[in-house]
């Protein structure tokens, strides 16, 4: 048996469905026999007819109603069609489901997932990574799953938790990444998992980076250079220990991700590293993200935008020789 | 002394004799007019830290629609809706302690004034981006229907302000694709903020966007109570029977600043001619008086009541200690152990 991330991800809300009677999945095309644009619902109407609604292109509307019916006790799945869109939804995210426990004390249990992050001619605003922007505001739970085998068990965990989580599945991975099987343990969200283990400079990532850092650790290591890769799995909570721990191994960070570069989740693991692990450090960290412009559509402006082997490898290098 | 948490009064309210109706709802609004009235002297004497938000002028609309809800029914008020609040359940001292700054206040010194909720009690407790509450609103009844429950209806309150937003716009499609019990009673007090209708929009009447949106719709004079426990009345009846989501928009003048802060200076002598410029408590008094429904003597006791009730409840409050910064909760979500570990 082989199963992609795309497949786990389908298989996780079939169990979740099946399991669960709160448990319902809205957002557009997801119904009918359509199955969502990327196919991650495909069979599940019909196999647990009225709870797997298509709605209207009302990002807001989606997120407000998954708020209601959560406050009343039921466990709503969003999806996004693309993460992009979840932009006009900003504000039901932020400001209704991430205040609501702080302000009432009632939780609001909604997972919105969003297909994020850039594939070959998607364009400005169907390329992506907005994990960092959801992280930066309190009362959310970001997941960044990286594997098939997280794909399918911090879903499941993300609808058995009582706070509002932002699902941030990577479409780049739908269909390259494969497992034998669904996984029967998991590492709980919040706690990294070292990828591959070095001494000589760890790099930390997540979700579709935390292949291209993979790589780069393979062919460095035919140099001789042992690279430690970090997945932080979440990037809120994120694992500061974890990326502490691996610091104090290697003396060297760089920091990869693919969403814009200005702040974010990989500034936000060099200013707590520089903070608490100063000394650790045998180098000054360094991070690479996307280009500070939109996501361009010709492949080969795209594949110049966001990280990719080689500039990693360049980075890594210098990062290396200091 | 007249409850103010009369749940158990909701099937009176609905079934009662319009009379006794009419004047349990006047009850609530009197009740309303004297607590705010009571809030804006704190609030000038420098005892309420942030804005007061009133609902003079307002009473009537928003108590029509706490009045006809029942238990199990989801009421998301908004910002001019104490005497809809009142009439749905909310007690006094859930006000006082919220304007004061109580700890022992729902939402316990986290956030202030009008946006206090109890969603537990299908009392939702609003964000400030009008027209966000719509869709919260029907998320609430689908969960209902989920778990077959029946006979419920929903009333979410919005202005004409509020109209205008996407968020309001993208709520009231879903609700009739989703052919939710939802009413919405939307009250164009003529301003939003400063700014008047004609720079709000320029369709010929708000209440020809219902059949647009797939709501059945009705309008309202706001400033007589009759004819909104009738109209808010027999929408919240419509939805309860099954028909479409009901659209009602009530017409009147708000009759004080947007917030306390606010002197008003932008609202023309010409518009306060007009007759939706009238205040509504005074016409309920005026309907009591011409009809003869209680003598002058009960009235007072009824003031008297109100004052008391309200005193009641603003000594408490204040007798109550703040919240303290250094024994909060700082956590943002309930589950702790996934509370990020910045410092």
């Amino acid at each position: 048996m082989s199963i992609t991330y795309l497949e786990a991800i389908r298989e996780a809300q079939a169990k979740l469905l099946r399991d669960d009677e709160r448990v319902f999945i809205y957002g557009q095309d997801v119904g009918g026999t359509f199955g969502g644009a990327f196919k991650a619902t495909k069979g599940l109407a019909k196999e647990f007819p009225g709870r797997v609604l298509n709605t209207p292109i009302s990002e807001d509307a989606m997120v407000g109603t998954a708020i209601g019916a959560a406050m009343q006790g039921m466990r709503p799945i969003v999806e996004m069609q693309f993460a992009d869109f979840s932009s006009t939804a900003l504000n039901q995210i932020l400001n209704n489901a991430g205040t609501h426990y702080w302000r009432t004390d009632v939780p609001v249990p909604i997972t919105v997932r969003l297909p994020s992050g850039g594939t070959k001619g998607s364009g400005p605003f169907h390329s992506q990574s907005m994990e960092s922007v959801y992280a930066h505001y309190p009362g959310l739970i970001v997941m960044t799953p990286a594997t098939v085998e997280d794909a399918y068990s911090m879903l499941i965990e993300a609808v058995a938790i009582d706070d509002p989580v932002v699902y941030c599945e990577h479409k780049y991975l739908y269909y390259h990444l494969k497992a034998e099987n669904l996984p029967t343990e998991s590492l709980p969200t919040g706690k990294a998992r070292i990828a591959r283990e070095g001494r000589d400079l760890t790099i930390v990532s997540y979700s579709a980076m935390l292949h291209e850092a993979l790589a780069v650790a393979e062919q460095l290591a035919t140099e001789g250079f042992e690279i430690e890769v970090v997945d932080l799995r979440s990037v809120k909570p994120l694992d500061t220990n974890s990326v502490l721990a691996s610091v104090a191994r290697t003396g060297r960070l760089l920091c990869v991700g693919e969403s814009f570069p200005w702040g974010g989740a990989t500034a936000e693991i060099i200013a707590r590293v520089t903070a608490e692990g100063f000394h650790l450090l045998d180098a000054a960290p360094q991070r690479l993200n996307a280009k500070d412009t939109p996501i361009p559509y010709h492949p080969n402006l795209w594949s110049a935008h966001r990280p990719n082997a080689k500039e990693i490898t360049r980075r890594a290098r210098a990062l290396l020789r200091e | 002394m007249l409850q103010t948490a009369p749940r158990r009064k909701k099937s009176i309210a609905s079934k009662a004799a319009p009379h006794e109706r009419f004047l349990e709802a006047f009850r609530w609004m009197l009740l309303a007019r004297t607590l705010e009235e009571k809030l804006v002297s704190l609030y000038r004497g420098g005892l309420i830290t942030g804005g007061v938000y009133v609902g003079r002028g307002q009473e009537a609309v928003s108590v029509a629609c706490g009045l006809f809800l029942q238990k199990g029914d989801i009421f998301a008020p908004l910002i001019r809706d104490q005497a809809g609040r009142s009439a749905f359940g909310e007690p006094l001292i859930d006000v006082t302690r919220t304007y004061l700054g109580s700890r022992q206040g729902p939402m316990r010194g986290r956030d202030g004034n009008i946006h206090r909720g109890r969603p537990r009690n299908n009392q939702l407790a609003m964000i400030s981006h009008l027209g966000a509450m719509i869709s919260v609103t029907v998320g609430a009844l689908m969960a209902k229907r989920f778990r077959g429950e029946k006979n419920f209806v929903g009333l979410s309150c919005i202005g004409e302000g509020g109209m205008q937003t996407g968020s309001f716009h993208e709520g009231m499609n879903l609700a009739a694709v989703e052919q939710v019990p939802l009413v919405v009673v939307a009250t164009n007090n003529h301003y939003a903020y400063s700014t008047p209708n004609e720079r709000e929009f320029a369709c010929h009447d708000l209440v020809d966007r219902a059949i647009g949106y797939g709501f059945e719709g009705c309008t309202v004079d706001g400033t007589d109570l009759t004819n909104c426990l009738d109209v808010i009345g027999s929408a919240v009846k419509r939805a309860r029977a099954g028909r479409p989501p009901q659209l009602v928009v009530a017409s009147i003048l708000r009759l004080s600043g947007h917030g306390e802060h606010d002197d008003a200076s932008y609202v023309t002598e010409e518009i306060k001619r007009e007759p939706f410029a009238r205040d509504c408590l005074k016409v309920a008094e005026q309907t009591i008086a011409d009809l003869n429904l209680v003598d002058a003597e009960t009235l007072r006791e009824w003031r008297k009541d109100a004052a008391a009730q309200v005193d009641q409840a603003i000594s408490t409050a204040q007798k109550e200690a703040a919240p303290e910064a250094d024994e909060e909760a700082w956590y943002a979500i309930s589950t702790r152990d996934l509370v990020d570990s910045l410092e």
